[in-house]
């Protein structure tokens, strides 16, 4: 049925143009007996006219956005150290566009519908100027200099950090896997015990080395919690495709490589409760609860279960495509006073992976004796790994 | 330079004399005019069939929770149950939709109409260097053409790994049903496609250095010729380095190696792979991935150059600038790839050299962008169709154009890469933009095609309502990018976070909806007016390029007698000192009449 409403609708759009195309050439009957498909002058006032007012549409599409969805840009608000930084170069950026924008489309249409064809109009042969072009390559070179040093400036403060440099930073391994996100933490020795894919087995699901002294007091978490003011450095993993960290909140992305360990760092500066304060978001928030509290009355009409209402959370989301369900891999993060971050770990660093181990292998008693064994090899050189992948295979 | 012409022509006057049957006019011709055509039908086709894809995933973004007869009616049971389109098929259609509209429509189809069309017109020749290469570079991109749509149709689904098939996830049917056979497909589609570009390219390289008619030197040719004859350098430069990596990706997924894979477990095991990896795809897809939207564009730009100095009557403004800034254009783009992979965990170092050489590249752009605009500076301008769409190829250019300064700098990018301000960019600055280049193409030169004209009241409808509806459904979508929106989401409806933006979603995508069905009226006046379209005179533009010369109906070998002998450039528009507005290539220099534009 709706086919055939589509293929009707079709039709009868097809007839209209049809006839309108005929009308236009009746209304030039009288006009002139030239029925070329050539621009005449009439085409050139009345394109010329729609080009100005295109140039209007352009504007007014502009204001329109700013006004309405001003507020979506993530701008302003950041939870992170580098965030502001990053934020001005932003606004900056943004500036130079609107500016060169405003006024080269202003030209362009301007010029379109100044010197649109007439009858005995001549147009000026001028072919070149080297100055004018000159003016117009330096301009831009400029201009892109003074970018590109604050770029190259931020890039550099926000990407070449070491846990070196920052004696307090914390190091935390972000985990991706079709289609959900892990934490694990470094426990009480602030280091993270090795880990490889070929270790993966049953609760193990991390694929941390449990040989490696270093591994005994690693925790994993379904939920990301950072400390407020402190350095996080995120050693970030995936088991399977390409995955990508994206945490918008605070200006931070890194893709997840399989086969490989990638670097993101940044101090978070905002805790989710000082957040959740933040007059720009209380509105964001009051302003989707409205929409979810609409979305819910068609909802329950229909006989279905009312959405959940909505309170702020910072997010850790999947943003490179990784397969299926990739709109759905999604991780909350909690920033914590540095107090509240402390009392999380006393709570969670017991919950170790070695002992989850334990637990599952001391519950399944039988299969466990032989893999222990071929897991003393420590080094991940990958003839040993390969030969462990074996030895668990078998 | 004209002996070799000479030569030429000699082997043309022997053809002459065969009678054409329909096979060899029609379906295996040798004859660029028509291997032209073909490849503007055939990108049509496609065309259809991509930008089709994309109004009905818009309309699934729009309305994620509505299910839709037209999706079971286009899809089928299977790919949308109840017309509820599934996650899969939503991944599918973006990635067909992409790779569509990327390879067929905007690579093979503009540059295969195009070049195959005006190079051998507009430099003088009796046909391409090799007329034989030609159908077969056009049949191998059917071929690939025909491989890529089958794909659709597997049991598994067509590839939905995204257009740029990274792997792992395009490697491993565990990882999305897609890799099995819909990627197997692509691939091969992908392979014949580029040994199809890679063949046209050679021809349009050699036919341009080799067969330019007498007085047709470099600084003579027109920036059309400049433009598809730099694109064919692109394209042998990078295209191979595509085929090589699709290839090591067969290999992994066929033989086992580890180009690309090391350390994955997936579906509950450990896979073998060792020692490779993703981030060496990366490298080498970007490799072709940048310079392919300038491979895109630039023949878009030289159209451009073209329809708006005929239609200004005037010069083009800065010649020899515009020659260098397409050169120039043409050496960053081999060089900028990086800056796809700011945040692919490779050395941060990289990422600062990248941003330096992305941002070079807006230099020549702006230069470009100027020129165009003083180009329109005290014109006489004819508002053709044709012109529109290049002034609005212009417009589109800067405002796309212009958010690649954010995108180019790599510390912007941490906070944007892969949200949909990347899609409103890159589809401005290239979709759109190249569509209007060829749109303005297809007008303008349409009469040396068939013969006829187009309808320019349908053209002037079309052009309205497409360019109000690119920037209603491209301007806003800056705005939800800039909020966090991922692209290749198949609904965002699990993240509350982003539930204000849907309805910009809906505003996208009934602008999308209703830009879509206007492209109805552009097939319609293209398919009538073949047939019943006004019939052309000989030079309806008053242009000065060699094209118009040649005799309206098709012969092979383009002109009856010796080919025009070209004695000026082609941009004598309002010259003083000549009656008509227009002085064409052929016609020879007064006495004391001075070349002004050096």
């Amino acid at each position: 049925m709706t086919t055939l409403l589509v293929l009707i609708v079709v039709v009868l759009l097809a007839v209209a143009l049809w006839q309108l195309t005929k009308i236009f050439d009746l209304t030039q009957v009288g006009v002139k007996v030239n029925d070329s498909q050539v621009a005449s002058d009439n085409d050139n006032k009345i394109n010329g006219y729609l080009m100005f007012a295109f140039l209007g549409f352009i504007y007014l599409t502009t204001i329109y956005c700013f006004i309405n969805y001003g507020h979506f840009p993530l701008i302003g608000n950041s939870a992170s150290m580098h965030g502001p930084e990053l934020d001005n170069l932003m606004v900056i950026s943004m500036i130079v566009i609107f500016i060169v924008q405003t006024i080269t489309q202003a030209l362009l249409h301007y010029f379109a519908f100044k010197y649109r064809g007439r009858e005995g109009q001549k147009a000026l042969y001028f072919s070149d100027s080297n100055k004018l072009e000159f003016i117009w390559s330096v301009i831009p070179a400029i201009v892109l200099a003074v970018l590109i040093l604050y770029g190259l400036y931020a890039w550099t403060n926000i990407m070449f950090v070491s846990e070196d440099d920052d004696k307090d930073a914390i190091v935390i391994e972000l985990y991706a896997q079709q289609f959900n996100w892990e934490a694990r933490y470094s426990g009480e020795d602030g280091v993270l015990g090795k880990a490889n894919v070929r270790y993966i087995e049953g609760v193990n699901n991390l694929g941390v080395d449990l040989s490696d002294p270093n591994a005994q007091d690693d925790f994993a978490s379904k939920e990301l919690h950072l400390p407020k003011g402190r350095r996080v450095i995120f050693k970030i993993r995936s088991q399977d495709v390409l995955h990508s960290a994206y945490m918008p909140h605070f200006r931070a992305q890194m893709n997840c490589v399989p086969g490989m360990v990638t670097n993101f760092s940044f101090i978070p500066t905002v805790t989710t409760a000082e957040m959740r304060e933040n007059p720009e978001i209380v509105e964001k928030v009051t302003n989707i609860n409205a929409i979810r509290t609409k979305k819910s009355a068609a909802l329950i009409a229909k006989g279905e279960t009312a959405l959940d209402p909505y309170t702020f959370d910072y997010l850790l989301l999947c943003n490179k495509i990784c397969g299926a369900s990739h709109y759905n891999m999604q991780m909350k993060i909690v920033v914590d006073s540095p107090e509240d971050f402390k009392a999380w770990l006393k709570v969670n660093s017991s919950k170790t992976i070695a002992l989850a181990v334990k637990t599952a292998s001391a519950e399944a008693k039988e299969t466990e004796s032989g893999a222990t064994k071929s897991k003393d090899t420590t080094s991940i050189s990958t003839k040993d790994t390969t030969s462990v992948a074996k030895l668990e295979m078998n | 330079m004209s002996a070799e012409a000479h030569n030429h022509e000699d082997n043309h006057d022997h053809e002459h004399h065969h009678k054409d049957t329909f096979i060899t006019k029609y379906i295996f011709s040798i004859d660029h005019k028509m291997i032209a055509k073909q490849y503007l039908i055939t990108g049509i086709i496609m065309g259809v069939i991509g930008v089709g894809m994309s109004m009905l995933f818009r309309m699934q973004l729009a309305w994620p929770e509505e299910s839709f007869k037209v999706f079971s009616f286009f899809l089928g049971e299977k790919m949308a149950p109840n017309g509820v389109m599934t996650n899969e098929t939503y991944l599918s259609l973006i990635t067909i939709h992409g790779t569509i509209m990327v390879f067929f429509v905007l690579t093979a189809a503009l540059s295969g109409t195009f070049s195959n069309l005006l190079i051998p017109l507009q430099i003088g020749a009796r046909d391409m260097a090799s007329g034989l290469l030609n159908m077969i570079s056009y049949w191998l991109f059917f071929l690939s053409s025909v491989i890529m749509v089958s794909s659709l149709f597997v049991e598994s689904g067509p590839a939905s790994a995204g257009w740029t098939i990274y792997p792992p996830l395009s490697a491993l049917p565990q990882a999305i049903s897609g890799s099995g056979t819909g990627m197997t497909l692509w691939l091969v589609s992908m392979a014949i496609f580029i040994a199809a570009s890679l063949l046209g390219s050679l021809n349009y390289i050699v036919t341009v250095i080799n067969l330019r008619t007498k007085g047709m030197s470099m600084t003579r040719l027109p920036l059309t010729i400049w433009a598809f004859f730099i694109t064919a350098i692109i394209g042998v430069i990078s295209f191979p380095v595509l085929l090589s990596a699709a290839l090591m990706l067969i290999m992994d997924r066929s033989f086992g190696t580890s180009f690309f894979l090391s350390d994955i477990y997936i579906a509950g095991e450990v896979l073998h792979y060792q020692g490779g990896s993703p981030v060496l795809f990366e490298h080498l897809f970007w490799f072709l991935g940048h310079p392919e939207v300038y491979i895109i564009l630039l023949p878009a730009l030289g159209i451009t150059s073209e329809v708006l100095a005929t239609n200004s009557r005037k010069p083009i403004f800065g010649y020899r600038a515009m020659i260098m800034s397409i050169i120039a254009i043409a050496f960053l783009s081999t060089i900028v790839w990086g800056h796809h992979m700011f945040i692919s965990g490779m050395n941060p170092f990289l990422g600062s050299v990248f941003t330096f050489t992305t941002l070079l590249i807006a230099i020549p752009s702006a230069v470009k962008a100027f020129n165009y605009i003083t180009t329109l500076w005290k014109g006489n301008l004819q508002l053709n169709p044709a012109m529109l769409f290049s002034i609005g190829l212009v417009s589109t250019f800067i405002t796309g154009g212009l958010t690649g300064i954010i995108l180019g700098d790599s510390t912007l990018d941490i906070n944007v890469h892969d949200t949909y301000f990347v899609v409103a960019h890159f589809h401005l600055v290239m979709g759109i933009s190249a569509l209007y280049g060829m749109f303005a193409g297809i007008y303008h030169w349409f009469p040396k095609m068939f013969g006829r004209m187009l309808n320019k009241r349908l053209g002037y409808i079309h052009f309205w309502v497409t360019a109000v509806s690119a920037y209603g459904v491209f301007f806003p979508m800056h705005f939800i990018g800039m909020a966090g929106l991922p692209r290749r989401y198949y609904t965002n409806t699990n993240f509350p976070l982003f539930d204000d933006l849907q309805n910009v979603n809906v505003i996208i995508t009934v602008f999308a909806l209703v830009g879509g069905a206007f492209q109805l009226v552009f097939l319609y006046n293209f398919f009538s007016s073949i047939f019943y379209g006004k019939r052309t005179v000989q030079n309806p533009w008053k242009s000065t390029t060699l094209e118009w010369t040649a005799p309206i109906k098709h012969i092979h070998g383009n002109w009856e007698g010796e080919i025009p002998h070209v004695h000026r450039w082609p941009y004598d528009y309002s010259k003083p000192g000549h009656d008509d507005d227009f002085v064409p290539q052929n016609v020879p220099m007064k006495p004391g009449e001075q070349e002004l534009h050096h």
